[in-house]
Parts: structure tokens; C-alpha cells; sequence
């Protein structure tokens, strides 16, 4: 029988580099050492729901068992860091909403956060607490979907990801009357924010925070506890931290398999020093533990809200002097990044002193997340291989840009 | 006791159930072509152009076809060319001036680079056509809309506008005027001040 435990394989396996990764080989594959049954190499994808988009696993089986699996992608390849050289900077901010484009406000403050260490902005303190503000309300938005979804890719057909969606709406609906639309909201500015938030927006969002925490509530009443979650879910896809560290898993992926590894702790970005919050980690790296990392991370979310509403101090929320259009940085590379509700969000920024950078890239979190999934897969079946998809919480906006 | 979960979670679902029948909170759903939502006052879509006076849009277009817009589009979308006169004097309003919105993403960088308040963003989304081809291919005819429209979809911004454009033009005006009351006490034979319109400051972005 193929030796299939996930610990030791990372490092026993020998990966064979293949001429195409996108042919589709099915004479490619070696018989499992020490014999076993037939081999059956299925294509999952890229059009099924449970793929989260356009994605493909490429999957060997031996029953139901998952024996190799080669994940397949750039389906949705849109040239975003070749399309970033050849628009100016501010030209690239709205393309930074369609990478993650659930999390458009982080993906907009880690690009801004990148221009400004190139040109040497500042921020003003208002526009810091409501970059915060928007990244936190992000956070509950990426994963409140992120649970429903997980839920749905188990098999609970609609029920907690329409709960799930019923909140985002308020969300998004927040965003829309800040920044005009609902996902791709091109709101972070070079040195500040897009627009003053108004007191009537600081009311609403106050008011959604003080029902967030009930709505959780009621959420994991529906779901924590729930058996049948719980047998699909626990002990499936584990993640050794050092598996995790290795292969740069960020997010709270590594945080599930007990690294507490924040960049708001790490860091130390904007105002985030100065507000409370715990860093929730997980025991057992599991899509239960992964599942359990998030919703705590909400309950944190909550609060940290709450602690940057009450310091919201006034002031501008951008800085006069910053230049949006036009703006030629010396020459010189800037890495900007921040903790994204999926992971370590960066963009790498290389100037030559001309109006559009010289070389533009992403990190994006999702992609280097989903590198580990062969590792997770393996000795699991065909089912659990969707599930443990759904917890590493990908966009393939982001995976293939 | 195992199946505790699973009660509680049917409790819920059962809650949301008889809650969705009188509690607005858990009864979401907007009966959409009937029941149209209201849009919050910054919704953004697809831009058009301003124009002062609704009996003669196209004359009347704040653009000055700079191509400012057409420049920092990120998906390069807009499409503008100068009207020229005889002599290829530039007239300062455009004469052709295309959106291609199956291309635009939205994104309002046009609105904020413009540096005379003459492209802002409509709040028209149902705008779907079976036309494959230059329906969504939008002309200066099509986006031409009057500031009074401007001020019903966006009425804090336009107001701030129309007060930014009025002190702008107040200063320009009064400092024409200086200029050509120095200009007449300086030279004696003064002939008449050219009191050029000259096109207002850039705001600062």
C-alpha cells in the first residue's frame, strides 16, 4: 500500500519536475511503490463550484484515496504585475482590488503602504485609525465567507453560507456608501484615504460591530458544535508548523498549526501598537483548527474595531502634500506589506525615477498557501481533498493575477 | 451527548426560519425589478460629463480636452480628440469624446485627476443590451448630462463643486481685472485689456 502520511512525506517524497504543467498525463504516473490496486487520475475542475473559481486539481487515486494530486492554475491569468509596469501608480490601485477581490481595502493599504516607503509619504493619524477601521471590517468579511463557504464544500448546501453572505451584505454595504462600491471599493490613497468618513458612516459601522458579536454567536451555536463538522473536519488536512514554515504558509493557516505569527504583532504597522488584541493559534493545524483560528480572529476583530472607533481622533485623512497623479519616487524598491485577512499581503515596488515602477510585484498570500495542498491531500479522500481546499481560503484572483 | 450539536444548530436554523416572516434583520431579500434598492449617495458606476446648460449639452461641456483623463485611465478606456478650428486653433472642447464602458472598471480615477470638474460618475446600472458590438460604446451625445442631474445623484458633491467653481472663478475674475487696471496705469494708450477667460487653477487632487 502507498505510504501516504502527510508528516513524512514533504521531505521523503522526491517531487519529479514535469515537462508541461498543464498537460494532462495520465501515462505519467508510476505505479505506487510496493504494488497496491489500480490508479485512477481524475481531472476535479476548474469549472465545480468546490474549486472556489477556476482552479484544477489533477488527482491520483487508489480507491477513494488521494495517492498525488497537482494543482493546476492561471485559468484566470490576467498579466496584473506586467499590466502594473506599464500603468502609473495611482493607474495600479484599482487593479489591486481585483487580486483578492473580497479583500480589496487590504489589498489597497498594502499597495499604499509600498508607494509611501518608496516616495517617503506620511499618513496622517485619522487616516491610520481608518485604514485600520476597513482592514478590520475586511477581516470579519473574508472570513465570515470563508466559513460558509467551508461549510458548503462539506456539504451543508446554503443554509450557513447564505447566513454567511446575509452579514457580508452589511458589510459591503458600508463600503459602498464610503467608497462608492461595494468590492472594488479603490479607496486607500498615497498618504492617506480617498474620503472622510462621516459620523453617520462611523455610526453605522459602530452599529454593525455591536451586532457582529451576536451574529457570531449564533453562527457557532449553528456550526462549532455541530457533529457532523466536526467528524468531517477534525484531523483532516494537518499541517505541520514546520511543513508550514518551510514552504512560507502565512496567515491564519500558520496559525492553526500553533505559529503565532501576526504581522500586526510582527510589524507593528500603523496604529496597531497601540490597540489590544490577541493572536489566536491553533493546536492542531486541521481544517477544524483552521476553521476555529478564524472565528476567534473575528471576535478580535470586534474589539479591535471597537478600540479604533473610540480613538478615532480628527484631523485630515490625507495628506495635503502627498501626489497622487504624476508621482515619481526616486529610484529605488520598496516592499510594503501587511496582514491580510488570508496572509502576509505584500507588493515588492522597484523604481527607476520614472512615473511607472520598473518592476511591480505581488506576494500574494493565497498562492504560497495553496503550494502545501499536494502535502495536506495525500492518505485522504477525494472529499476531504475539497474541504481541505476550502480552509486554505484561496481567490483565484489573487492565485493566478 | 452526541446530536446536541446538530439540535442546536436546527434550533437556530429554525429561529432564522420564523424570524425571516417578521424580523426585517433576517428577512433581507429585495424583490428586485419591483422593488428597486436605494443607492447610497457616493454609488459609482460609469462616468459621464457635465454640461451647464440642458437645452445645448454639447456646447456647454466643462471639457476642455485636456486628455488628462484619457491619459490616467488604467484601462485606457476613454477616447478623446480636440476640436480644432480652420486654422487648427484648438477650440477647447472636444470633438469626439468615447467611454467605452464594456472596458471602464469604475474605478473613478478619471473624476479625481480632472482638473475641471467636468467628468463625474453616474449612478445608471441597468444598462445591459443584447447589441454585441458599439452599444456600450458610449459617444459624447450619450454622456453629455446636466450639473442639475449631477446635483440629484451626487448632491453633496456637486454642491461643493459648483461652490469650489464659483469662488474659482470669482478669484480669476478679480484677478483679470487687477491685472488690466495695472496694465491701463501703466501704459498710456491703452488698448483694451484682453480679458482672457483663462481656464481656471487645477484644485489640488
Amino acid at each position: 500500500m502507498f505510504d501516504a502520511n502527510p508528516a513524512a512525506s514533504p521531505s521523503a517524497r522526491v517531487r519529479k519536475v514535469e515537462p508541461s504543467s498543464f498537460g494532462f498525463q495520465p501515462s505519467s504516473v508510476p505505479p505506487p511503490a510496493g504494488g497496491g490496486g489500480d490508479l485512477l487520475e481524475i481531472s476535479l475542475g476548474p469549472h465545480h463550484p468546490s474549486t472556489h473559481g477556476v482552479f484544477r486539481m489533477n488527482v491520483v487515486l487508489d480507491g477513494e484515496t488521494v495517492v498525488r494530486l497537482k494543482p493546476v492554475f492561471g485559468y484566470l491569468h490576467r498579466n496584473h504585475e506586467k499590466l502594473g509596469e506599464g500603468t502609473s501608480y495611482l493607474g495600479s490601485m484599482p487593479y489591486t482590488d481585483r487580486l483578492d477581490y473580497l479583500n480589496s481595502m487590504t489589498n489597497n493599504w498594502a499597495y499604499a503602504i509600498a508607494v509611501e516607503k518608496l516616495a517617503g509619504l506620511t499618513v496622517p493619524e485619522r487616516a491610520e485609525y481608518v485604514r485600520v477601521i476597513l482592514a478590520e471590517l475586511t477581516r470579519l468579511l473574508n472570513h465570515t465567507c470563508l466559513a460558509g463557504f467551508l461549510m458548503q464544500d462539506c456539504g451543508c448546501s446554503g443554509t450557513p453560507l447564505m447566513y454567511a453572505f446575509r452579514e457580508r451584505e452589511r458589510i459591503l454595504d458600508l463600503f459602498e456608501s464610503l467608497s462608492g462600491s461595494r468590492m472594488m471599493c479603490n479607496y486607500q490613497r498615497f498618504g492617506g484615504c480617498r474620503v472622510d468618513p462621516t459620523p453617520a458612516w462611523l455610526a453605522a459601522v459602530a452599529q454593525l460591530v455591536d451586532r457582529y458579536g451576536p451574529f457570531l454567536d449564533e453562527f457557532e451555536e449553528l456550526l462549532t458544535g455541530n457533529e457532523i463538522i466536526m467528524a468531517r473536519t477534525q484531523g483532516v488536512g494537518r499541517l505541520p508548523a514546520a511543513l508550514a514554515v518551510n514552504a512560507g504558509v502565512t496567515g491564519p493557516m500558520l496559525r492553526a498549526s500553533g505559529v503565532g505569527h501576526d504581522l500586526r504583532k510582527v510589524d507593528g504597522y500603523g496604529v496597531y501598537p497601540r490597540l489590544n488584541f490577541r493572536v489566536p493559534v491553533g493546536d492542531h493545524g486541521d481544517v477544524y483548527d483552521r476553521y476555529m483560528v478564524r472565528v476567534l480572529e473575528m471576535r478580535e476583530s470586534i474589539s479591535l474595531l471597537r478600540q479604533a472607533l473610540a480613538a478615532l481622533p480628527g484631523g485630515p485623512v490625507l495628506d495635503p502634500k502627498a501626489k497622487q497623479r504624476g508621482l515619481r519616487p526616486k529610484a529605488g524598491e520598496a516592499y510594503g506589506r501587511i496582514e491580510g485577512p488570508k496572509g502576509e499581503i505584500g507588493f515588492y515596488l522597484v523604481s527607476d525615477g520614472t512615473a511607472n515602477p520598473y518592476r511591480y510585484r505581488v506576494r500574494p498570500p493565497s498562492f504560497v498557501n495553496l503550494t502545501v495542498l499536494e502535502d495536506l491531500c495525500l492518505g485522504h479522500t477525494v472529499a476531504d481533498a475539497v474541504i481541505i481546499l476550502g480552509s486554505i481560503d484561496i481567490v483565484l484572483g489573487e492565485v493566478d493575477r | 451527548m452526541i446530536g446536541k450539536g446538530l439540535l442546536q444548530g436546527l434550533a437556530v436554523t429554525a429561529r432564522n426560519l420564523v424570524g425571516s416572516y417578521h424580523d426585517p434583520d433576517r428577512y433581507t431579500t429585495i424583490e428586485y425589478p419591483e422593488v428597486k434598492p436605494a443607492l447610497p449617495e457616493a454609488y459609482r458606476n460609469f462616468p459621464f460629463l457635465v454640461a451647464e446648460k440642458a437645452e445645448d449639452p454639447l456646447g456647454t461641456l466643462r471639457c476642455v480636452a485636456c486628455q488628462i483623463c484619457e491619459k490616467e485611465c488604467p484601462p485606457q478606456c476613454i477616447y478623446i480628440v480636440m476640436d480644432r478650428d480652420e486654422k487648427g486653433k484648438a477650440r477647447m472642447k472636444p470633438k469626439v469624446f468615447d467611454i467605452d464602458t464594456s472596458v471602464c472598471m469604475s474605478c473613478q480615477i478619471c473624476v479625481e485627476v480632472c482638473p475641471f470638474d467636468a467628468i463625474k460618475m453616474d449612478q445608471v446600472f441597468e444598462i445591459a443590451t443584447d447589441e454585441r458590438f458599439n452599444a456600450l460604446l458610449l459617444h459624447r451625445d450619450q454622456l453629455a448630462k446636466t450639473n442639475t442631474y449631477f446635483h440629484q445623484i451626487h448632491p453633496t458633491e456637486a454642491a461643493e463643486v459648483d461652490a469650489r467653481l464659483a469662488a474659482e472663478k470669482k478669484a480669476a475674475e478679480e484677478k483679470a481685472k487687477a491685472a488690466a487696471a495695472a496694465k491701463a496705469a501703466s501704459a498710456k494708450p491703452a488698448p483694451a485689456a484682453p480679458a482672457n477667460p483663462t481656464p481656471p487653477p487645477a484644485p489640488a487632487p
